[in-house]
């Protein structure tokens, strides 16, 4: 994650990405070009898809609330350089915190109480998903790049068992628990806006999306504000030298992998409390890979990792319209062009940075040395 | 003046035809195994093909690819003027049900799911154990060893429906035949793992068995494949499947969700649709066992008649095939 200091920031953080999007949609462009559509329509149905059709944007908010959490997950791991891979379990048992709260609480309690019990549900599960590699990363040596792989397996085997043959709704043929009682739940925003008066296209968008928000803004205090962050940001540069300032390196890694799981765990309620009201087989669908990408491309700050979020909401809602919209463009289709945008501006998101440095160079100078 | 007219001709035109369009639009909402899975999904998509090339009439088509997109594309398709939608298995019931209630103008057609109640819903159930009933019958009498296999996609109870009748027909030939089971897995990855379907198929080869069923969608590819590299016979399921390895598929158990499919649309365009609770059994053509050129010459005289003798006997109702959805249950 080493920024080069020899272009002025506003190029680095601005302008490559923009180059390294465009470069992708090019690409893109080719190929849908090639199976014999126009590309420009093509890349406007998408923008439109995500931003203009009635519902659209609250679809790629939707989505976007999944990737900030996932983003922020993996980027405060990042801070503290280490590689959570383990998203997408977290988030899994973060489901599983959501839907045993509920299903033991929502007959007893009032429909808020158990949501909010729920939220907490979600955060406490990811996080112990997160400990325990953080713990034995910490501890025993073992590298957290295996450890929270291998926990994705176990989230899903886990969930697979207790779906299958435990809280599986009787009688249900898929791999789901019944309703949450109609109370519990996160309101979708355009009920919200419908008792406001106000007449919204429906869409899954609810309040996880403002508590995505607030957690942003909650992340970039933590890591930036406070002591702990410091001690995070320190073990991330030089762990040798957070030892001799007297950080206690262990107990660090640990807590940053329980809010790590604890934020992954978050895609739970957007998922589970706000849309689906049940707890079912493979919610998680990918975010917590995802979240990789999209805390690469905002540099693991809260505001680029919310843009990214945004870009890899409108691109899952506009790939979906493409698939509407074109017989010919398929969802494999769609995935190509999303694996290309990954590929151009993950990836490869260092790839222009010398051909800009140089061109700065050539007519600027040295941007240290002015 | 002549402008205005002009303009009126073209207005009429353009309005007219949108009435003639407006007519019928139908949809079809595919599942996460996708349009071209060689099996169930295919099945429907071969349906609406059938539809287009006789009307001319275009599907409006869409796949899933994550939970939240079943019902943003059944509502998709409702908004953009499609007065008919195909939702395709049971894993859609409760989006279908949900959109469904908020388009009651809009009609829908939902495979495999028959506990629903809308008035502008038709629900199409399959009598597959009546189908699995023929093949057992056709495994057992193929069967040199006396001993023939089943192997399940993901273990849910429609699932066993098919093993029940298969068993029950291959016992109805040969009461001392021996039948062994395998489901692949408890999720819907058992769908599309050709991999452990291959392994199943090898492990009741291994055991004696020498003709194998598999009802796992993805997943037959692979136990299709064990068959042939190993001699042995293979049973397809939903669609015909017997082009896969001409001279090992026996047969394939047909379930006519494309009729089910046409079927739907064509009521639709002929004004002629009826909600409620389809149910396709063999009397009504919706099961069935395929011959054609690839397996006919596995298939002696004596099956061929023996069969047609015992789907007589089902249709009338003489020959009671046991329903395992009925009460959970599989007489052995």
């Amino acid at each position: 994650m080493s920024d080069s200091n020899i272009i002025p920031k506003w190029l680095s953080v601005g302008v490559i990405p923009l180059l390294n999007l465009l470069l992708a949609f090019c690409v893109s462009g080719l190929f849908i070009f090639f199976i014999g559509e126009n590309p420009f329509k093509a890349i406007s149905v998408m923008i439109k898809g995500a931003f203009y059709y009635p519902g659209a944007i609250g679809y790629t908010l939707y989505y976007t609330t999944n990737f900030i959490f996932t983003g922020l997950a993996v980027a405060l791991a990042f801070h503290a350089r280490l590689f959570n891979i383990g998203g997408e379990g977290q988030a899994y048992i973060g489901g599983l915190g959501v839907g045993l709260t509920c299903l033991i609480f929502d007959q007893y309690l009032a429909g808020f109480l158990v949501t909010i019990l729920a939220i907490l549900g979600s955060v406490i599960f990811g996080a112990v998903w997160g400990i325990i590699p953080g713990y034995l990363q910490a501890k025993r040596g073992s590298h957290i790049v295996i450890t929270t792989i291998m926990f994705n397996f176990i989230a899903a085997a886990l969930m697979v068992y207790l779906l299958v043959n435990v809280i599986i709704e009787p009688g249900q043929m898929s791999p789901e628990t019944r309703d949450f009682a109609s109370g519990v739940g996160l309101v979708q925003i355009h009920m919200l806006a419908k008792y406001l008066g106000l007449n919204m296209a429906m869409s899954p968008l609810n309040l996880s999306f403002g508590i995505a928000l607030i957690v942003s803004v909650g992340f970039w205090f933590l890591v930036w504000r406070t002591k702990f962050g410091y001690e995070v940001r320190s073990l991330g540069h030089s762990e040798t030298a957070a030892i001799y300032a007297g950080i206690k390196v262990s107990y660090t890694i640990i807590i940053v992998m329980a809010i790590s799981g604890g934020l992954a765990g978050l895609v739970a309620i957007n998922e589970l409390l706000g849309v689906h009201n049940k707890l079912l087989l493979g919610f998680t669908a990918g975010y917590g890979f995802t979240g990789i990408a999209v805390a690469l491309m905002g540099r693991n700050h809260p505001f680029g990792i919310f843009l990214a979020s945004l870009l890899f909401g409108a691109l899952y809602q506009g790939g979906t319209e493409l698939d509407f919209e074109f017989s010919s463009i398929t969802r494999e289709m769609v995935l190509l062009i999303q694996g290309l945008i990954i590929l151009f501006s993950g990836a490869l998101a260092y790839m222009l940075n010398p051909l800009v440095e140089n061109i700065y160079i050539k007519y600027y100078g040295n941007y240290n040395n002015a | 003046m002549r402008k205005i007219i002009q303009f009126f001709t073209v207005a009429i035109i353009a309005f007219s035809a949108s009435i003639l369009s407006a007519d019928i639009k139908p949809a079809v909402i595919y599942d996460m195994g996708g349009k071209f899975d060689k099996s169930f999904n295919e099945s429907v998509y071969n349906g609406a093909q059938r539809f287009t090339k006789e009307t001319g009439i275009k599907v409006m088509e869409f796949e899933v690819t994550n939970e939240a997109q079943r019902e943003q594309g059944m509502r998709k398709m409702a908004q953009r003027g499609a007065n008919v939608i195909v939702c395709v298995g049971f894993a859609q019931a409760d989006a279908c049900d949900k959109v469904a209630k908020e388009f009651p103008d809009t009609k829908f057609s939902i495979i495999d799911v028959g506990w629903l109640d809308n008035a502008n819903m038709r629900q199409y159930v399959f009598n597959e154990h009546e189908g699995s009933f023929l093949v057992g019958a056709l495994a057992a009498m193929a069967s040199k060893t006396g001993k023939v296999g089943f192997v399940g996609g993901m273990d849910i109870p429609l699932i066993r429906k098919f093993a029940c009748g298969y068993v029950q027909g291959a016992k109805a030939v040969n009461s001392k035949v021996e039948v062994y089971q395998n489901m692949t897995g408890t999720t819907p990855a058992a769908w599309n793992d050709p991999a452990k379907g291959s392994e199943l198929a090898k492990s009741q080869f291994d055991r004696g068995a020498d003709v194998v069923y598999a009802a796992a969608g993805g997943t037959g590819a692979g136990v299709y494949q064990a068959a042939a590299d190993s001699g042995m016979l293979a049973i397809g399921v939903d669609s015909n499947q017997n082009y896969m390895h001409p001279g090992t598929m026996l047969t394939s158990m047909l379930k006519r969700v494309d009729l089910a499919t046409y079927e739907t649309f064509m009521d639709v365009k002929s004004g002629n649709f009826t909600s409620g609770v389809k149910v396709l059994g063999l009397a009504e053509d919706g099961v069935g066992w395929a011959l054609d050129e690839h397996n006919e010459s596995l298939i002696t005289d004596v099956m061929k008649s023996t069969i047609n003798g015992l789907s007589d006997k089902v249709k009338s109702g003489s020959i009671k095939v046991h329903d395992y959805m009925s009460d959970n249950n599989c007489p052995s």
